[in-house]
């Protein structure tokens, strides 16, 4: 009797912990493999394309492949606990220089892949501080400008009264303003709802101004002073000339500003896509989404972003790249070598090639991206048509924000300053004063 | 019989304890240590970090926007304890008087608190900035709307819930007292705050620890309505510390010490409150 209970006791308290050790096991079942790639994604919109072409690429080599996919505003953190784990990414991607500061300890050397040595420009991969290693490859090249709807300018330029009678017209900031206001004062006979989609704070869209309409005062002030590394302050000598440029946002939009704290991409697009706006602050990543909404090539134009800087006009788009790849330094040199190998195959084979470039849409930085692997994204070619007419690209100064801190006040100021609630001089301190905090401030914990 | 059963288990008690002990040794105590070691270090995965003394705890404290978060999530304590109770009591002590459908309504009050925070987050969300669109505003506008929005969603999702507490409580009463009560001539009101409250001590006691201690920790209905904007006036503490460990590299460490702060000021408020209320409980 005793020895029975003894026995049933032992094995159901086995059986208790063999539940728990079940539930622990199950929940794991997609993390990443020994000697595997794992890749830990920060673009949503190819999550789907690119677990087919990893189980593509684990079919014909036998190399497990793991992809997994972190939004944006979710990747740090993401990052931040997977590479804790025994398997960590073998694959991660930082954002431009500053991104690298905080991950340098994990990435390897990449100076023999591929991917670097394919660069079109080699200048562009991050090196380390002393130069020896080159610790990220650019994934991407990008463009940003003010998308315009072709047709719905035409409409504006056949407009009895219409101070400007084609887009040539529009070469600085004084006549974008112009061409601005006059669609706005005429809205309702143009059909439209406001010049310019909104322009939100929420975080789905609150970049477009902390990050790239705040990188074009930076860009003109860093070619003045001809500052090529961060550097620990900035004056603000353009900030009069962003407000000129965020005063027009405001006003002639399709949303009254009080409304501007929750609206989204999703609304901004809808304003595009649906035609009750003519201009949109974007980039080249927003194609797809352009699409999507229904609009084809021929529809959409570009223009850089005027404020009001001298010499502006010389200025084309804003071409860059921010998204750079790094490979695990502390993953296992087996799993450094498959996902190098990756990458070679990425950007040499017919199926990569196309599925990076077609099938994700991507405007590579490669060599290998010749013949019809060319980007056919028209925001791109705009791009490409202002350097072809002998504008300048102006540098993606952004890449030297101090921190997503100096992002948020400075997009939090923009909003109070634009309800009503704060007030200019907010925004001149988080821009100028905030950079100098936050760069001292990420110094101080490296 | 007994007595043998009592003996296997006086045997055999820690065998039968050993796997809750283990989770609980794993899932809470283990990461609690962890924990607060990591809130005197510097680190940006918690595999890697290095000690720094109380570096971390002069950072956090030097924050503005901690104490600003913390002030916050004081008011929206006390303001939400107040008005949970107050009308959780009501509503209970109604649905326990013969209501016609009282069943219906305890169900219909209490599904709220099926709903997780952050569809309910979404859901208000929606709702309020419906409503807002008239003034062309949103939840957003400023740190008092997003305040008062979560109220709203905090209460309506917490009523029932204390609610249903309360029911308990009241039906469990001693018929006896209220009737002897009644015959002494004791006014409607008089029964109501010298013999009804003071009895129903127990059940307050849960539910304003129970009150004090989620809103204290409130965090998803918070990142769903208004994640902090604008310009993190509407921050609850919780999302101010998660924002600091993940918002910000650098600063994991700081979140940390944050947190250990938070937890106790936690404890420390849910035993003082405990005491105080437990001291107030009468029996019949």
């Amino acid at each position: 009797m005793k020895r029975i209970t003894k026995a049933l006791a032992a094995s159901l308290s086995v059986a208790m912990l063999a539940g728990m050790a079940a539930c622990g096991g199950s929940s794991s079942s997609d993390t990443a493999q020994a000697g595997g790639i794992y890749y830990l994604n920060n673009k949503p919109e190819i999550a789907n394309s690119m677990k087919d072409l990893a189980a593509s690429y684990s079919k014909q080599t036998g190399v497990p492949f793991t992809v997994q996919t972190a939004a944006s505003q979710t990747y740090q953190q993401s990052l931040k606990s997977e590479l804790a784990k025994n398997q960590p990414p073998t694959l991660f991607q930082v954002l431009g220089p500053v991104g690298l500061k905080d991950w340098h300890e994990y990435a390897a050397d990449m100076s023999d892949t591929e991917v670097y040595k394919q660069l079109k420009d080699q200048s562009m991969a991050l090196k380390s501080d002393d130069g020896s290693q080159i610790l990220a490859v650019p994934v991407v090249q990008e463009t940003f400008g003010i998308i315009y709807r072709k047709d719905l300018l035409k409409k504006y330029f056949e407009m009895p009264g219409a101070s400007i009678k084609n887009v040539k017209g529009i070469r600085d900031f004084e006549t974008l303003k112009t061409v601005s206001d006059e669609i706005q004062k005429h809205k309702d006979e143009l059909g439209v709802k406001g010049a310019f989609t909104s322009m939100g704070f929420d975080p789905s869209t609150s970049w477009r101004y902390n990050t790239h309409l705040a990188s074009v005062p930076l860009a003109y002030e860093f070619a003045q002073d001809n500052i090529t590394q961060q550097p620990a302050t900035i004056k603000g000598t353009y900030l009069p000339e962003f407000k000129n440029i965020i005063d027009l946002y405001l006003k002639d939009s399709t949303t009254p500003t009080s409304a501007l704290s929750s609206k989204t991409m999703d609304d901004a697009l809808a304003d595009i896509t649906t035609g009750d706006a003519v201009f949109f602050q974007n980039g080249s990543w927003a194609w797809p989404d352009l699409v999507d909404g229904g609009l084809n090539a021929d529809q959409i134009g570009v223009l850089p972003i005027y404020s009001g800087v001298p010499g502006e006009e010389n200025y084309g788009m804003s071409t860059g790249s921010e998204t750079y790849w790094c490979i695990n330094k502390k993953a296992s040199p087996e799993a450094q070598k498959a996902t190098k190998d990756f990458l070679k195959w990425l950007i040499t084979s017919d199926e990569g090639r196309e599925a990076w470039s077609h099938t994700m849409g991507f405007t590579t930085p490669f060599k290998t991206f010749t013949g019809k692997y060319v980007t056919d994204n028209p925001i791109m070619k705009a791009a490409d048509q202002y350097t072809a007419a002998g504008k300048k690209n102006l540098p993606w100064a952004f890449l030297y924000d101090p921190s997503q801190q100096w992002k948020d006040n400075l997009s939090n100021s923009i909003l109070e300053y634009a309800q009503g609630t704060g007030k200019w001089d907010g925004v001149q301190s988080s821009f100028v004063d905030g950079w100098a905090k936050e760069v001292a401030s990420s110094k101080s914990n490296s | 019989m007994i007595t043998m059963a009592g003996k296997t288990i006086r045997k055999w008690w820690a065998l039968f304890a050993l796997p809750t002990f283990a989770s609980f040794l794993i899932g809470f105590i283990a990461p609690f240590v962890m924990g607060i070691y990591l809130s005197f270090c510097r680190f940006s995965t918690v595999t890697d970090a290095k000690f720094v003394g109380l570096q971390n705890y002069t950072a956090a404290i030097a924050d503005r926007e901690f104490w600003r978060s913390l002030v916050y999530t004081v008011a929206f304590t006390l303001v939400t304890v107040v008005v949970v109770n107050i009308v959780a009591f009501a509503i209970a002590y109604m649905l326990t008087k013969a209501v016609k459908g009282a069943n219906i309504f305890r169900s219909v009050f209490f599904m709220p608190n099926l709903i997780g925070g952050i569809i309910l987050g979404y859901i208000w969300l929606l709702l309020l900035n419906g409503v807002l669109a008239h003034w062309s505003r949103s939840i957003t506008y400023s740190g008092t709307y997003g305040f008062w929005g979560m109220v709203m969603l905090y209460c309506w999702q917490q009523i029932g819930y204390m609610m249903i507490i309360y029911i308990a409580g009241l039906q469990a009463l001693p018929g006896d007292v209220i009737e002897a009560a009644a015959v002494d001539g004791a006014s409607s009101r008089q029964t109501m705050f010298r013999i009804t409250i003071p009895l129903m001590m127990p059940s307050i006691t849960v539910c304003t620890f129970l009150t004090m201690t989620n809103g204290f920790k409130m965090f998803d209905q918070n990142l769903a309505l208004t994640n902090g904007a604008p310009s993190n006036t509407s921050e609850l503490l919780a999302l101010n510390i998660y924002r600091t460990f993940y918002g910000r590299a650098g600063f994991e460490g700081v979140g940390q010490a944050k947190a250990v702060i938070f937890f106790l000021i936690v404890a420390v408020i849910a035993i003082v409150q405990n005491r105080l209320s437990t001291s107030r409980e009468v029996t019949a």
